[in-house]
């Protein structure tokens, strides 16, 4: 079958351009994937909502021809639960950022993750707080300058798709913006997945962490992204010899075993609709 | 638009009375978290709920459990969360949201004594200040306070109709008096239902937030058809956000005046021996039901006592209250809070009459004897 080619102006809002995002910042890659892997789908724009918190990653909602909405600080989950309990039939996807997820916002991710509830959470992982100046997340690498860090941070790290699999999400994937075709592949396999599914993506912010940790230039960024990454099967083979920087990317977790929230509720509500007056 | 059901009489507490008349009202989902003195409105609706195709969610906390009903309203059910005290401060945030979206929701907050986890048990109304102005930034806000079982089955309906028709959430403020109080109430046969009103514009002329003559605009459910934006960020017509000032101020005059414009459609009071009254007693929630008692009481030993209640407490009850300032001597305010109310009450009455507050803080109701007793000193 020839390639088909994505019109992305389908998609895009572009009365809404320019895009609020810095030159090099890595967003707009992960845009682009997000809408490959819904065109590939081929699903109906009217059939997606998209979720979003706050924050530069978060802003991604507002160019894209969903339903979308932008929501507060770290609470993109609960809102996006709301939507997807009431429309199951609603593709909901979700964009965060790592601070929004895991710092403000990590209660609802991890019980989103429990649930198992059918959203698709695609997390810009940029490590650090991008919108506000640059501020150290729980996603900062441990000794990582932040402008909260000025002396380089002295908390560890978060694994983040290993929080989410060890909360019950039914998918998990990790990739980065050095390999665009794999994420949105990856993006697609989590939106298809029947249950809480995360893409942890990791973009560079060259403005707010770059800067700051001898990597101002996006160029840098980027292939120091393609130097560290390391698939899952790899990673493996390489056992104790993988090196402490790497990223290791692909599917991390694929079980289609465990219930889907949603659907269990759909179950309740056939189980008694008659059997309760 | 009405549901109808066969009349029945049942003894219920206020909370089961909050949840049954959410059913009434057409509620379709419900997000909460545990917290006394409110947890049978959700251990009501959990069990009620997806019987009639509803659902409900036990979120991970009460910030969750506010987001959520505002998503499930966004995909077009009319949706309530129901708490007390820590737990409404929790929400603050996503309230606000909720008044800058436009989004329909009724929350409900049982309150108990404050600050902090204060008495979790015992009633108080110390959280009307924060109903009005909890969440940060200017920002209208309906309330509304029942004074009995059958009077919160009928505000929780009336909650959602306001809620429906003017796109605000609209706080419910019971008390843990009421919220365990149980008394016999026939339940209505029917009410009248609203709901919000739907774009007639096709989608590609549809502007979510436009600024109608009434102030309202027509509301698409997400998924219909209709792709929009919504956000918490000042925003115009479209949706989308602005840092014009033009437009900033158009949302804030257009969020104002909607309900400014309605007010005497949402102004509710209950006035009780007020016509020829000398003293006045104003009240609400369970502090009403002493002082209705104790100005029935002043009357039978031939004082002019009469009380004035509000049912809905924001918007304010001011014209009524300054009306009556001009006629009265005194105007007393009892409440389970530190003068509160008794200080709008004397913002409204606008020195036409002292305003004497009555506060208690300790987590015991206030008697009728000892709004009695403020009636006599107030009538010598
Ligand atoms: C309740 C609340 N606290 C703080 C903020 C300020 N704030 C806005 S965005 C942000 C951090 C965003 O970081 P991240 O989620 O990593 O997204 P990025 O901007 O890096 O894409 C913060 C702290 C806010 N908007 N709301
Ligand atoms: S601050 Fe960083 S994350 Fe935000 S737009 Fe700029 S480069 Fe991107």
């Amino acid at each position: 079958m020839a390639k088909k080619l994505v019109n992305y102006d389908s998609y895009l809002r572009l009365d809404k351009f320019p895009l609020i995002w810095c030159p090099g910042c890595g967003d707009g890659i992960v845009l682009k994937a997000i809408l490959r892997a819904v065109d590939r789908m081929e699903i109906d724009k009217n059939d997606v909502c998209m979720v979003s918190g706050i924050g530069c990653s978060s802003r991604t909602p507002g160019y894209v021809d969903f339903n979308t909405l932008h929501t507060t600080h770290g609470r993109a989950l609960a809102f996006a639960t709301g939507v997807k309990m009431v429309r199951p039939d609603l593709h909901v996807v979700l964009v965060t950022g790592d601070g929004d997820a895991t710092a403000i916002g990590g209660n609802h991710f991890i019980h989103a993750a429990r649930r198992n509830i059918d959203i698709t959470v695609l997390l810009y992982n940029n490590w650090i707080y991008g919108m506000t100046g640059g501020q150290a997340s729980p996603a900062t690498p441990s000794g990582d300058r932040a402008s909260t860090a000025p002396f380089g941070s002295i908390e560890p790290n978060f694994d983040i798709a290993g929080l989410a699999a060890a909360a019950g999400a039914s998918f998990v994937a990790r990739e980065t913006v050095a390999k665009p075709a794999s994420m949105d592949k990856l993006i697609e396999k989590a939106m298809k997945n029947k249950g809480f599914s995360l893409v942890e993506l990791f973009t560079p912010c060259p403005t707010t962490y770059g800067r700051r940790n001898k990597m101002a230039n996006p160029v840098d960024m980027v292939e120091d992204l393609k130097r560290r990454s390391v698939t899952v099967a790899k990673a493996e083979r390489l056992g104790s010899d993988l090196p402490e920087d790497a990223i290791v990317t692909g599917v991390i977790v694929e079980d289609d075993t465990r219930p889907e929230y949603t659907d269990r509720y759909a179950k309740l509500i056939q189980q008694l609709s008659g059997a309760v007056k | 638009m009405s549901t109808s059901t066969k009349p029945k009489v049942r003894v219920m507490s206020g909370n089961e009375a909050c949840a049954e008349g959410a059913l009434a009202a057409g509620i379709r989902f419900f997000g909460g978290y545990p917290i006394t003195p409110s947890s049978e409105i959700a251990e009501v609706l959990c069990y009620r709920l997806p019987a009639i195709g509803g659902r409900f969610i036990q979120m991970e906390d009460e910030i969750g459990a506010m987001g959520s009903i505002i998503g499930a309203s966004l995909a077009g059910a009319k949706s309530m969360t129901a708490t007390s005290g820590p737990g409404f401060s929790l929400k603050q945030e996503n309230i606000g949201y909720a008044c800058m979206t436009e989004v329909p929701c009724v929350i409900v907050n049982v309150m108990r004594g404050g600050p902090s986890t204060g008495l979790p048990t015992m009633a108080a109304q110390g959280d009307v200040m924060q109903a009005k102005w909890g969440t940060h930034g200017d920002h209208p806000i309906i309330t509304l306070t029942p004074n009995s079982v059958p009077e919160t089955y009928e505000l929780t309906v009336r909650a959602f109709n306001l809620s429906e028709k003017y796109r605000v959430p609209v706080i419910l403020l019971l008390d843990e008096i009421l919220g365990h109080t149980e008394e016999k109430f026939v339940i209505p046969e029917s009410v009248e239902i609203v709901d919000r009103i739907k774009p007639s514009d096709p989608p590609e002329t549809y502007l979510p937030y436009k600024h109608t003559e009434s102030g309202v605009p027509p509301m698409a459910s997400f998924g219909e058809g209709y792709r929009y934006h919504v956000t918490g960020l000042a925003h115009d017509e479209t949706g989308f956000p602005t840092n014009n000032p033009a437009e900033i101020g158009k949302l804030a005059e257009r969020l104002r005046r909607k309900l400014d414009d309605a007010r005497d459609d949402i102004v509710d009071v209950q006035r009780v021996e007020c016509d020829d009254a000398e003293v006045l007693v104003f009240a609400y929630g369970c502090t009403a039901r002493s002082a209705n008692q104790a100005v029935l009481e002043a009357r039978s030993r031939g004082l002019k006592a009469g009380l004035l209640r509000p049912r809905t407490m924001w918007p304010f009850p001011d014209r009524e209250i300054h009306a009556l300032a001009q006629q009265v001597k005194q105007i007393i305010v009892p409440e389970l809070a530190d003068g509160q109310i008794a200080h709008e009450v004397e913002w409204a009455a606008k020195g036409a009459c002292p305003v004497k507050g009555f506060g208690r803080i300790d987590g015991q109701p206030i008697r009728p004897v000892q709004i009695l007793e403020l009636i006599e000193e107030a009538s010598r």
